[in-house]
């Protein structure tokens, strides 16, 4: 369980890290409109050089967000939603934590305006 | 998305819904994460004052909550900040604004859940997640955009 959740922040933390460089957004949203690119399909909207833009791909491929799958001289990169949504998920878990307790904090202060009200007709 | 922003509409007075937000009595009601106990519930609902919660879940675990009242003014606004430890992970520190509307029926609440200046979010990434919350909003923002 516990290893089961180093696991997952581990993942966590390889997804926000990939996430956090402009050229690796760029090349995911590239790879968001099409299915499938070649690695010099991904580099040519930029303007460092193809060694550069594997070692993003690295970085991008030890998080999970893309796959890469060789035929014959051609290495096409795909998109790999998964790890996304799982830190999609992981943000909005705040908006759930903080619903359920605004939605008591409610509760509580009708129950106290219920309670002031019935006391001041007394 | 640089900060979570909840409404809630109240069927209280504004005086009565501050008070459940700014005094240890109030905020023990609500601000835990079940219906377990309240081990500790303290609040200096002064600017600079400091709060500290302490719950046992129904689960047995515990979780603490603590942070500085940084604005106060009765009954319309408070700013604070937040610090939560328990479970795996302290997300650092970051800021709480609760700010209250008189309606016919009673309160309008809005509730806006953000990270601190730079210098805060900087110093909270290195010690955890909050940065990250941060860039990943940020970044997940750009790419909706260039998906335009």
């Amino acid at each position: 369980m516990l290893s089961h959740m180093v696991n997952y922040q581990m993942r966590l933390d390889r997804t926000f890290t990939a996430l956090v460089d402009p050229t690796r957004r760029a090349i995911l949203a590239q790879l968001e409109r099409r299915d499938g690119a070649s690695i010099s399909e991904l580099a040519k909207p930029f303007t460092i050089r193809l060694p550069a833009v594997m070692k993003h791909l690295d970085v991008l491929a030890d998080a999970g967000l893309v796959t890469r799958s060789k035929s014959g001289r051609t290495v096409t990169v795909r998109l790999r939603p998964q790890p996304m949504r799982e830190a999609i998920e992981w943000l909005q878990r705040y908006e759930r934590f903080w619903s359920s307790r605004l939605d008591r904090l409610a509760a509580y202060a009708e129950r106290k305006e219920a309670e002031a009200r019935t006391k001041g007709r007394r | 998305m640089t900060s979570l922003t909840l409404v809630r509409r109240i069927k209280a007075r504004p005086q009565v819904v501050f008070n459940a937000v700014t005094t240890a009595e109030g905020i023990a009601q609500w601000w835990g994460p079940d219906a377990g106990p309240v081990l500790v519930a303290e609040a200096d609902a002064r600017i600079g004052g400091f709060y500290r919660l302490r719950f046992r879940t129904l689960r047995g675990t515990e979780h603490e909550s603590s942070g500085e009242f940084l604005e106060i003014d009765p009954p319309k606004r408070v700013v604070m900040s937040w610090r939560w430890k328990g479970g795996l992970e302290d997300p650092g520190e970051s800021r709480i604004e609760i700010t209250l509307r008189a309606t016919p029926d009673g309160t309008d609440l809005t509730f806006t859940h953000s990270q601190l200046n730079d210098e805060e979010s900087r110093r909270s990434h290195e010690q955890g997640w909050a940065g990250s919350l941060r860039k990943l909003e940020a970044c997940l923002a750009k790419i909706e955009a260039l998906q335009d």
